[in-house]
Protein backbone atom coordinates (compact mmCIF):
# COMPACT_ATOMS: atom_id res chain seq x y z
CA UNK A 1 0.00 0.00 0.00
CA UNK A 2 1.34 3.53 -0.89
CA UNK A 3 1.96 5.14 2.54
CA UNK A 4 1.35 8.55 0.84
CA UNK A 5 -2.14 7.70 0.88
CA UNK A 6 -4.56 9.41 4.11
CA UNK A 7 -6.22 7.26 6.47
CA UNK A 8 -9.84 7.21 6.93
CA UNK A 9 -11.43 7.73 9.93
CA UNK A 10 -13.79 5.08 12.19
CA UNK A 11 -17.02 7.94 10.60
CA UNK A 12 -15.04 7.49 6.75
CA UNK A 13 -14.92 3.97 7.14
CA UNK A 14 -18.72 3.60 7.87
CA UNK A 15 -19.84 6.01 5.01
CA UNK A 16 -17.73 4.69 2.71
CA UNK A 17 -18.66 0.78 3.76
CA UNK A 18 -20.22 -0.06 0.54
CA UNK A 19 -17.03 0.72 -1.07
CA UNK A 20 -14.64 -0.57 0.99
CA UNK A 21 -16.99 -3.81 0.24
CA UNK A 22 -16.11 -3.95 -3.40
CA UNK A 23 -12.95 -5.35 -3.48
CA UNK A 24 -11.91 -2.89 -7.09
CA UNK A 25 -12.42 -0.16 -4.49
CA UNK A 26 -11.48 -1.14 -0.95
CA UNK A 27 -9.58 0.73 1.46
CA UNK A 28 -6.75 1.47 -0.77
CA UNK A 29 -9.15 2.89 -3.36
CA UNK A 30 -11.41 4.73 -0.99
CA UNK A 31 -7.64 6.36 0.46
CA UNK A 32 -6.76 7.08 -3.24
CA UNK A 33 -10.43 9.01 -3.87
CA UNK A 34 -9.68 11.08 -0.74
CA UNK A 35 -6.39 12.10 -2.13
CA UNK A 36 -7.79 13.00 -5.44
CA UNK A 37 -8.47 16.22 -6.44
CA UNK A 38 -11.17 17.10 -9.73
CA UNK A 39 -11.90 20.47 -11.21
CA UNK A 40 -15.47 20.76 -12.60
CA UNK A 41 -16.08 23.26 -15.08
CA UNK A 42 -19.36 24.48 -15.04
CA UNK A 43 -21.88 23.64 -11.78
CA UNK A 44 -25.13 23.66 -14.16
CA UNK A 45 -26.84 20.65 -16.10
CA UNK A 46 -23.54 17.99 -16.29
CA UNK A 47 -21.86 20.07 -12.85
CA UNK A 48 -24.92 19.05 -11.09
CA UNK A 49 -24.72 15.58 -10.80
CA UNK A 50 -21.05 15.24 -11.29
CA UNK A 51 -20.55 17.38 -8.06
CA UNK A 52 -22.76 15.43 -6.23
CA UNK A 53 -21.93 12.41 -7.19
CA UNK A 54 -18.07 12.99 -6.57
CA UNK A 55 -18.73 14.06 -2.96
CA UNK A 56 -21.02 11.70 -2.36
CA UNK A 57 -17.82 8.98 -3.44
CA UNK A 58 -15.44 11.13 -1.36
CA UNK A 59 -13.37 12.58 -4.01
CA UNK A 60 -11.19 14.65 -1.12
CA UNK A 61 -10.85 17.92 -3.25
CA UNK A 62 -13.19 19.48 -5.78
CA UNK A 63 -13.05 22.58 -7.53
CA UNK A 64 -16.01 23.90 -9.06
CA UNK A 65 -15.62 27.02 -11.47
CA UNK A 66 -18.93 28.84 -12.70
CA UNK A 67 -19.73 32.62 -12.84
CA UNK A 68 -23.22 32.35 -12.97
CA UNK A 69 -26.24 32.76 -10.51
CA UNK A 70 -29.04 30.22 -10.35
CA UNK A 71 -31.95 31.09 -11.82
CA UNK A 72 -35.61 29.67 -12.35
CA UNK A 73 -34.97 28.21 -15.32
CA UNK A 74 -31.74 26.16 -14.27
CA UNK A 75 -34.28 24.04 -11.80
CA UNK A 76 -35.24 21.77 -14.39
CA UNK A 77 -32.26 20.12 -14.84
CA UNK A 78 -29.64 21.45 -12.37
CA UNK A 79 -30.41 19.32 -9.78
CA UNK A 80 -27.82 20.67 -6.86
CA UNK A 81 -30.06 24.06 -6.80
CA UNK A 82 -33.38 24.88 -5.31
CA UNK A 83 -35.34 27.68 -4.96
CA UNK A 84 -34.14 28.34 -1.82
CA UNK A 85 -30.66 29.12 -3.77
CA UNK A 86 -32.53 31.29 -6.36
CA UNK A 87 -30.36 34.56 -7.48
CA UNK A 88 -27.28 32.88 -4.84
CA UNK A 89 -23.95 32.33 -7.06
CA UNK A 90 -23.91 28.78 -8.33
CA UNK A 91 -20.54 27.89 -7.07
CA UNK A 92 -21.58 28.67 -3.41
CA UNK A 93 -25.23 26.71 -4.10
CA UNK A 94 -23.26 23.82 -5.00
CA UNK A 95 -20.47 24.40 -2.13
CA UNK A 96 -23.26 24.04 0.25
CA UNK A 97 -25.23 20.96 -1.17
CA UNK A 98 -21.66 18.90 -1.53
CA UNK A 99 -20.60 19.94 2.22
CA UNK A 100 -24.36 18.61 3.42
CA UNK A 101 -24.03 15.37 1.19
CA UNK A 102 -20.17 15.44 2.58
CA UNK A 103 -18.34 17.73 5.50
CA UNK A 104 -15.51 15.49 5.05
CA UNK A 105 -14.47 16.71 1.78
CA UNK A 106 -12.94 19.98 0.66
CA UNK A 107 -14.83 22.32 -1.89
CA UNK A 108 -13.10 25.12 -3.42
CA UNK A 109 -15.32 27.52 -5.28
CA UNK A 110 -13.84 30.03 -8.50
CA UNK A 111 -16.38 32.54 -9.23
CA UNK A 112 -15.03 33.44 -12.02
CA UNK A 113 -15.00 33.24 -16.04
CA UNK A 114 -12.96 30.60 -16.86
CA UNK A 115 -10.65 31.96 -19.64
CA UNK A 116 -7.04 31.69 -20.67
CA UNK A 117 -6.23 33.82 -18.31
CA UNK A 118 -7.01 32.28 -15.27
CA UNK A 119 -7.36 28.70 -16.40
CA UNK A 120 -4.38 27.24 -16.02
CA UNK A 121 -3.75 29.31 -12.41
CA UNK A 122 -6.94 27.28 -11.35
CA UNK A 123 -6.25 24.10 -12.76
CA UNK A 124 -3.10 23.68 -11.04
CA UNK A 125 -3.71 22.28 -8.08
CA UNK A 126 -6.14 19.13 -9.66
CA UNK A 127 -5.86 15.95 -11.03
CA UNK A 128 -8.83 15.41 -13.82
CA UNK A 129 -10.62 18.37 -15.19
CA UNK A 130 -13.80 17.44 -15.92
CA UNK A 131 -15.68 19.76 -19.15
CA UNK A 132 -19.45 20.24 -17.87
CA UNK A 133 -19.54 24.01 -19.91
CA UNK A 134 -22.26 24.81 -22.24
CA UNK A 135 -20.18 26.91 -24.97
CA UNK A 136 -17.89 25.76 -27.61
CA UNK A 137 -14.83 28.73 -26.57
CA UNK A 138 -14.90 27.25 -22.96
CA UNK A 139 -14.32 23.24 -24.32
CA UNK A 140 -11.76 24.24 -26.56
CA UNK A 141 -9.92 26.21 -23.94
CA UNK A 142 -10.72 23.29 -21.65
CA UNK A 143 -9.16 20.62 -24.04
CA UNK A 144 -5.94 22.70 -24.79
CA UNK A 145 -5.45 23.19 -20.92
CA UNK A 146 -5.67 19.39 -20.76
CA UNK A 147 -3.31 18.92 -23.45
CA UNK A 148 -0.79 21.08 -22.30
CA UNK A 149 -0.62 20.42 -19.10
CA UNK A 150 -1.23 16.78 -19.03
CA UNK A 151 -4.42 15.90 -17.00
CA UNK A 152 -7.09 14.02 -18.19
CA UNK A 153 -10.32 15.98 -19.56
CA UNK A 154 -13.45 13.92 -18.88
CA UNK A 155 -15.48 15.00 -21.60
CA UNK A 156 -19.37 15.18 -21.42
CA UNK A 157 -22.11 17.28 -23.86
CA UNK A 158 -25.67 17.12 -24.79
CA UNK A 159 -27.88 18.61 -27.07
CA UNK A 160 -32.02 18.26 -26.86
CA UNK A 161 -31.79 14.36 -26.72
CA UNK A 162 -28.26 13.79 -27.72
CA UNK A 163 -25.26 13.10 -25.50
CA UNK A 164 -21.50 12.29 -25.89
CA UNK A 165 -19.16 11.29 -23.02
CA UNK A 166 -15.33 10.29 -23.55
CA UNK A 167 -12.28 10.77 -21.92
CA UNK A 168 -9.73 12.74 -23.64
CA UNK A 169 -6.02 12.37 -22.50
CA UNK A 170 -3.37 13.08 -24.80
CA UNK A 171 -0.92 11.28 -22.92
CA UNK A 172 -2.51 7.60 -23.74
CA UNK A 173 -5.20 8.74 -26.54
CA UNK A 174 -6.42 11.17 -28.76
CA UNK A 175 -8.05 14.59 -27.78
CA UNK A 176 -10.94 16.69 -28.29
CA UNK A 177 -9.01 18.51 -31.27
CA UNK A 178 -8.10 15.01 -32.52
CA UNK A 179 -12.21 14.17 -33.49
CA UNK A 180 -13.15 17.94 -33.97
CA UNK A 181 -10.32 20.38 -35.38
CA UNK A 182 -12.66 23.22 -35.91
CA UNK A 183 -15.74 24.55 -34.30
CA UNK A 184 -19.20 24.57 -35.81
CA UNK A 185 -20.05 28.35 -37.87
CA UNK A 186 -21.61 29.77 -35.19
CA UNK A 187 -25.07 29.61 -35.19
CA UNK A 188 -25.05 25.79 -37.08
CA UNK A 189 -25.75 24.32 -33.31
CA UNK A 190 -28.48 25.97 -30.99
CA UNK A 191 -27.18 26.60 -27.60
CA UNK A 192 -29.70 25.22 -24.69
CA UNK A 193 -30.67 28.28 -23.81
CA UNK A 194 -31.87 28.82 -27.44
CA UNK A 195 -32.53 24.69 -28.63
CA UNK A 196 -33.92 23.41 -25.28
CA UNK A 197 -32.55 20.50 -23.26
CA UNK A 198 -34.34 16.99 -21.89
CA UNK A 199 -34.06 17.88 -18.48
CA UNK A 200 -32.87 14.41 -17.73
CA UNK A 201 -30.36 14.09 -20.53
CA UNK A 202 -27.94 15.96 -18.36
CA UNK A 203 -28.07 13.24 -15.62
CA UNK A 204 -27.12 10.43 -17.51
CA UNK A 205 -23.96 12.13 -18.89
CA UNK A 206 -23.15 13.79 -16.07
CA UNK A 207 -23.07 10.98 -14.19
CA UNK A 208 -21.35 8.79 -16.96
CA UNK A 209 -18.68 11.35 -16.61
CA UNK A 210 -18.80 11.42 -12.57
CA UNK A 211 -18.15 7.43 -13.49
CA UNK A 212 -14.97 7.93 -15.34
CA UNK A 213 -13.61 10.17 -13.08
CA UNK A 214 -14.07 7.93 -10.45
CA UNK A 215 -12.14 4.83 -12.56
CA UNK A 216 -9.25 7.30 -14.08
CA UNK A 217 -8.48 7.81 -10.14
CA UNK A 218 -9.22 4.01 -8.96
CA UNK A 219 -7.26 3.29 -11.65
CA UNK A 220 -9.63 0.36 -12.48
CA UNK A 221 -12.27 -0.81 -15.40
CA UNK A 222 -11.69 0.62 -19.26
CA UNK A 223 -11.88 4.32 -19.56
CA UNK A 224 -13.34 5.90 -22.10
CA UNK A 225 -10.08 7.17 -23.50
CA UNK A 226 -10.45 6.19 -27.10
CA UNK A 227 -13.59 5.77 -27.34
CA UNK A 228 -16.61 8.21 -27.49
CA UNK A 229 -20.18 7.91 -26.61
CA UNK A 230 -23.33 8.39 -28.19
CA UNK A 231 -26.34 8.49 -26.35
CA UNK A 232 -30.14 9.27 -27.32
CA UNK A 233 -32.69 9.36 -24.60
CA UNK A 234 -35.51 8.93 -26.87
CA UNK A 235 -33.81 5.66 -28.79
CA UNK A 236 -32.14 4.92 -25.38
CA UNK A 237 -29.47 4.01 -27.67
CA UNK A 238 -25.79 3.58 -26.38
CA UNK A 239 -23.28 3.96 -29.29
CA UNK A 240 -19.51 3.40 -29.46
CA UNK A 241 -17.15 4.95 -32.04
CA UNK A 242 -13.30 4.55 -32.02
CA UNK A 243 -11.06 7.99 -31.93
CA UNK A 244 -7.85 7.56 -32.78
CA UNK A 245 -5.13 10.20 -32.17
CA UNK A 246 -4.96 12.68 -35.20
CA UNK A 247 -0.55 13.02 -36.01
CA UNK A 248 -1.69 16.38 -37.62
CA UNK A 249 -4.11 17.28 -34.23
CA UNK A 250 -2.97 21.58 -34.13
CA UNK A 251 -2.27 20.47 -30.10
CA UNK A 252 -1.36 17.28 -28.99
CA UNK A 253 -0.02 16.18 -32.93
CA UNK A 254 3.47 15.68 -34.26
CA UNK A 255 4.16 19.12 -35.09
CA UNK A 256 1.39 21.11 -33.00
CA UNK A 257 0.82 25.29 -33.51
CA UNK A 258 -1.13 25.81 -30.39
CA UNK A 259 1.44 25.61 -27.39
CA UNK A 260 -0.15 28.03 -25.39
CA UNK A 261 -3.92 28.82 -24.83
CA UNK A 262 -4.92 31.39 -27.26
CA UNK A 263 -8.14 33.41 -27.74
CA UNK A 264 -11.23 30.79 -28.10
CA UNK A 265 -13.65 33.18 -28.62
CA UNK A 266 -12.16 34.50 -31.59
CA UNK A 267 -11.19 31.02 -32.20
CA UNK A 268 -15.15 29.79 -32.61
CA UNK A 269 -16.10 33.23 -33.44
CA UNK A 270 -18.69 33.14 -30.87
CA UNK A 271 -19.07 34.06 -27.21
CA UNK A 272 -18.06 31.51 -24.42
CA UNK A 273 -21.84 32.02 -23.08
CA UNK A 274 -24.77 30.40 -24.02
CA UNK A 275 -26.72 33.18 -22.56
CA UNK A 276 -28.69 35.13 -25.57
CA UNK A 277 -27.06 38.25 -26.03
CA UNK A 278 -30.69 39.27 -28.07
CA UNK A 279 -29.09 42.31 -29.96
CA UNK A 280 -28.24 42.30 -33.62
CA UNK A 281 -26.65 46.54 -32.82
CA UNK A 282 -28.19 49.64 -32.24
CA UNK A 283 -28.83 50.13 -35.97
CA UNK A 284 -30.63 46.76 -36.70
CA UNK A 285 -32.32 46.70 -32.92
CA UNK A 286 -36.20 47.56 -32.15
CA UNK A 287 -36.72 47.56 -28.92
CA UNK A 288 -40.40 45.96 -27.69
CA UNK A 289 -41.52 49.47 -26.69
CA UNK A 290 -40.43 51.15 -30.15
CA UNK A 291 -42.48 48.34 -32.11
CA UNK A 292 -45.42 48.85 -29.92
CA UNK A 293 -45.56 52.47 -30.49
CA UNK A 294 -45.16 52.06 -33.90
CA UNK A 295 -47.59 49.29 -34.41
CA UNK A 296 -50.09 51.65 -32.58
CA UNK A 297 -49.46 54.16 -34.87
CA UNK A 298 -50.53 51.82 -37.62
CA UNK A 299 -47.24 51.74 -39.61
CA UNK A 300 -47.30 49.08 -42.40
CA UNK A 301 -44.56 46.71 -40.66
CA UNK A 302 -44.47 42.73 -41.82
CA UNK A 303 -43.90 40.57 -37.92
CA UNK A 304 -42.07 37.75 -39.10
CA UNK A 305 -41.32 34.96 -35.82
CA UNK A 306 -38.34 32.87 -36.72
CA UNK A 307 -39.20 30.34 -33.58
CA UNK A 308 -40.41 26.71 -34.58
CA UNK A 309 -44.18 25.94 -34.64
CA UNK A 310 -44.55 24.61 -31.13
CA UNK A 311 -42.84 27.68 -29.29
CA UNK A 312 -46.49 29.40 -30.71
CA UNK A 313 -48.24 27.10 -28.21
CA UNK A 314 -46.15 28.96 -25.43
CA UNK A 315 -46.55 32.75 -26.65
CA UNK A 316 -47.16 34.85 -29.56
CA UNK A 317 -47.50 37.87 -31.29
CA UNK A 318 -50.77 39.23 -32.77
CA UNK A 319 -50.20 39.49 -36.24
CA UNK A 320 -47.10 37.40 -36.96
CA UNK A 321 -46.09 34.55 -39.58
CA UNK A 322 -44.19 32.18 -38.79
CA UNK A 323 -41.33 31.29 -40.73
CA UNK A 324 -38.68 28.97 -38.84
CA UNK A 325 -34.78 30.02 -38.96
CA UNK A 326 -34.44 26.60 -40.88
CA UNK A 327 -36.47 27.62 -43.80
CA UNK A 328 -36.08 30.72 -44.29
CA UNK A 329 -33.27 30.71 -46.51
CA UNK A 330 -36.11 28.60 -49.20
CA UNK A 331 -38.57 30.70 -48.36
CA UNK A 332 -37.04 34.42 -48.54
CA UNK A 333 -39.36 34.62 -52.14
CA UNK A 334 -42.53 35.24 -49.43
CA UNK A 335 -40.95 38.73 -48.49
CA UNK A 336 -40.66 41.30 -50.22
CA UNK A 337 -37.12 43.66 -49.61
CA UNK A 338 -39.39 46.81 -49.97
CA UNK A 339 -41.64 46.08 -46.98
CA UNK A 340 -40.19 46.94 -43.52
CA UNK A 341 -39.77 43.67 -41.69
CA UNK A 342 -39.42 43.06 -38.02
CA UNK A 343 -37.99 39.48 -37.38
CA UNK A 344 -38.22 38.10 -33.57
CA UNK A 345 -37.40 34.56 -31.49
CA UNK A 346 -37.76 33.74 -28.12
CA UNK A 347 -34.75 36.07 -26.87
CA UNK A 348 -33.36 37.41 -30.11
CA UNK A 349 -30.53 35.19 -31.19
CA UNK A 350 -32.28 33.13 -33.90
CA UNK A 351 -33.62 36.08 -34.94
CA UNK A 352 -30.18 38.02 -35.52
CA UNK A 353 -29.30 34.70 -37.32
CA UNK A 354 -32.55 35.64 -39.47
CA UNK A 355 -31.81 39.17 -39.78
CA UNK A 356 -27.72 38.11 -41.03
CA UNK A 357 -29.46 35.89 -43.62
CA UNK A 358 -31.54 38.29 -45.06
CA UNK A 359 -29.17 41.47 -45.08
CA UNK A 360 -26.79 38.95 -46.86
CA UNK A 361 -29.83 38.53 -49.85
CA UNK A 362 -30.19 42.51 -50.02
CA UNK A 363 -32.71 43.07 -47.81
CA UNK A 364 -32.12 46.45 -45.77
CA UNK A 365 -35.66 47.71 -44.07
CA UNK A 366 -35.10 44.50 -41.64
CA UNK A 367 -35.33 45.19 -37.86
CA UNK A 368 -33.70 42.66 -34.82
CA UNK A 369 -36.83 42.53 -31.71
CA UNK A 370 -34.05 43.23 -29.24
CA UNK A 371 -34.58 40.68 -26.32
CA UNK A 372 -37.60 38.77 -28.15
CA UNK A 373 -40.76 38.32 -27.47
CA UNK A 374 -39.66 37.63 -24.02
CA UNK A 375 -38.64 40.81 -23.45
CA UNK A 376 -42.11 41.86 -25.41
CA UNK A 377 -43.46 40.19 -22.80
CA UNK A 378 -41.43 42.02 -19.90
CA UNK A 379 -41.68 45.20 -21.69
CA UNK A 380 -45.12 46.01 -23.25
CA UNK A 381 -47.51 42.83 -22.51
CA UNK A 382 -46.88 40.66 -19.50
CA UNK A 383 -50.22 38.61 -20.33
CA UNK A 384 -47.53 36.84 -22.03
CA UNK A 385 -45.43 34.22 -20.13
CA UNK A 386 -41.28 34.42 -20.12
CA UNK A 387 -39.68 31.41 -20.91
CA UNK B 1 -29.37 1.55 -50.18
CA UNK B 2 -27.28 2.69 -47.11
CA UNK B 3 -28.59 4.80 -44.74
CA UNK B 4 -27.33 7.89 -43.52
CA UNK B 5 -28.09 8.87 -39.94
CA UNK B 6 -28.80 12.66 -39.51
CA UNK B 7 -27.88 14.54 -35.89
CA UNK B 8 -30.38 16.26 -34.45
CA UNK B 9 -28.72 19.70 -35.24
CA UNK B 10 -28.67 19.05 -38.80
CA UNK B 11 -32.38 17.57 -39.17
CA UNK B 12 -34.08 21.04 -39.86
CA UNK B 13 -32.42 21.30 -43.05
CA UNK B 14 -33.60 17.67 -44.00
CA UNK B 15 -36.81 17.93 -43.34
CA UNK B 16 -36.77 16.31 -39.52
CA UNK B 17 -35.43 13.22 -40.34
CA UNK B 18 -33.11 11.33 -38.60
CA UNK B 19 -32.61 8.55 -40.88
CA UNK B 20 -32.18 8.96 -44.81
CA UNK B 21 -31.89 6.12 -47.17
CA UNK B 22 -29.17 7.14 -49.74
CA UNK B 23 -27.81 6.03 -53.16
CA UNK B 24 -24.08 5.32 -53.72
CA UNK B 25 -21.06 2.83 -53.74
CA UNK B 26 -19.00 5.23 -51.98
CA UNK B 27 -19.06 7.81 -49.19
CA UNK B 28 -18.61 10.78 -51.51
CA UNK B 29 -21.38 9.31 -53.83
CA UNK B 30 -24.30 8.80 -50.55
CA UNK B 31 -23.05 12.70 -49.42
CA UNK B 32 -23.89 13.78 -52.57
CA UNK B 33 -27.17 11.89 -53.03
CA UNK B 34 -28.05 13.00 -49.63
CA UNK B 35 -27.34 16.55 -50.24
CA UNK B 36 -29.39 15.98 -53.93
CA UNK B 37 -32.56 14.84 -51.55
CA UNK B 38 -32.04 17.85 -49.01
CA UNK B 39 -30.47 20.65 -51.02
CA UNK B 40 -30.48 22.95 -47.69
CA UNK B 41 -27.52 20.46 -46.04
CA UNK B 42 -25.26 21.45 -48.51
CA UNK B 43 -23.79 24.41 -47.08
CA UNK B 44 -23.77 22.96 -43.70
CA UNK B 45 -21.58 19.89 -44.96
CA UNK B 46 -19.38 21.41 -48.04
CA UNK B 47 -17.04 24.44 -48.40
CA UNK B 48 -17.98 26.48 -51.13
CA UNK B 49 -15.11 24.77 -52.89
CA UNK B 50 -17.13 21.69 -52.39
CA UNK B 51 -14.77 20.09 -49.70
CA UNK B 52 -16.58 18.59 -47.01
CA UNK B 53 -15.96 20.75 -43.83
CA UNK B 54 -13.86 19.82 -41.43
CA UNK B 55 -16.22 19.48 -38.02
CA UNK B 56 -18.21 17.13 -40.37
CA UNK B 57 -17.10 13.74 -38.49
CA UNK B 58 -18.16 10.54 -40.85
CA UNK B 59 -18.10 7.08 -39.23
CA UNK B 60 -18.90 4.00 -41.04
CA UNK B 61 -19.72 1.38 -37.98
CA UNK B 62 -17.01 2.39 -35.22
CA UNK B 63 -14.88 3.91 -37.80
CA UNK B 64 -13.81 7.19 -38.35
CA UNK B 65 -13.80 7.32 -42.17
CA UNK B 66 -10.66 9.16 -42.50
CA UNK B 67 -9.02 6.16 -40.89
CA UNK B 68 -10.61 3.93 -44.10
CA UNK B 69 -10.07 5.38 -47.32
CA UNK B 70 -11.83 8.76 -46.54
CA UNK B 71 -14.23 9.55 -49.10
CA UNK B 72 -13.83 6.86 -51.10
CA UNK B 73 -14.48 4.56 -48.47
CA UNK B 74 -16.90 1.55 -50.55
CA UNK B 75 -20.72 1.66 -48.87
CA UNK B 76 -22.72 -1.93 -49.03
CA UNK B 77 -25.92 -2.11 -49.32
CA UNK B 78 -26.72 -2.31 -45.40
CA UNK B 79 -23.84 0.03 -44.14
CA UNK B 80 -24.96 2.76 -41.60
CA UNK B 81 -22.88 6.10 -42.63
CA UNK B 82 -23.32 8.56 -39.42
CA UNK B 83 -22.69 12.20 -38.99
CA UNK B 84 -21.59 12.89 -35.56
CA UNK B 85 -22.03 16.15 -34.82
CA UNK B 86 -20.17 18.83 -32.41
CA UNK B 87 -22.17 19.95 -29.71
CA UNK B 88 -21.85 21.77 -26.69
CA UNK B 89 -24.58 22.15 -24.20
CA UNK B 90 -24.14 21.61 -20.61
Amino acid sequence: MDTRLPELSHDEILRYSRHLLIPEVGLEGQQKLKAASVLVIGTGGLGSPVALYLAAAGVGRIGLVDYDVVDFSNLQRQVIHGESQLNKLKVESARQRMLDINPDIQVDVYNEIFTSENAMRIAEPYDIILDGTDNFPTRYLVNDLCVLTGKPNVYGSIFRFDGQASVFYAEEGPCYRCLFPEPPPPGLVPSCAEGGVFGVLPGTIGTIQATEAIKLILGVGEPLIGRLLLYNALDMSFDFVKLRKNPNCKVCGEHPEVTELIDYEQFCGMPASDHDSGSAGDEWDITPQELKERLDRGDPIRLIDVREPHELAISRLPGAELIPLGQLAARMHELDSAEEIVLFCKAGTRSVRALEVLASAGFRRIKNLEGGINAWAQEVDPSLPVY
Amino acid sequence: MPTLKIPTPLRPYADGQSVVTVQGGTVAEALRDLVAQYPALEKHLFSEEGELRPFVNLFLGQEDVRHLQGEETPLNEDDVLRIIPSIAGG
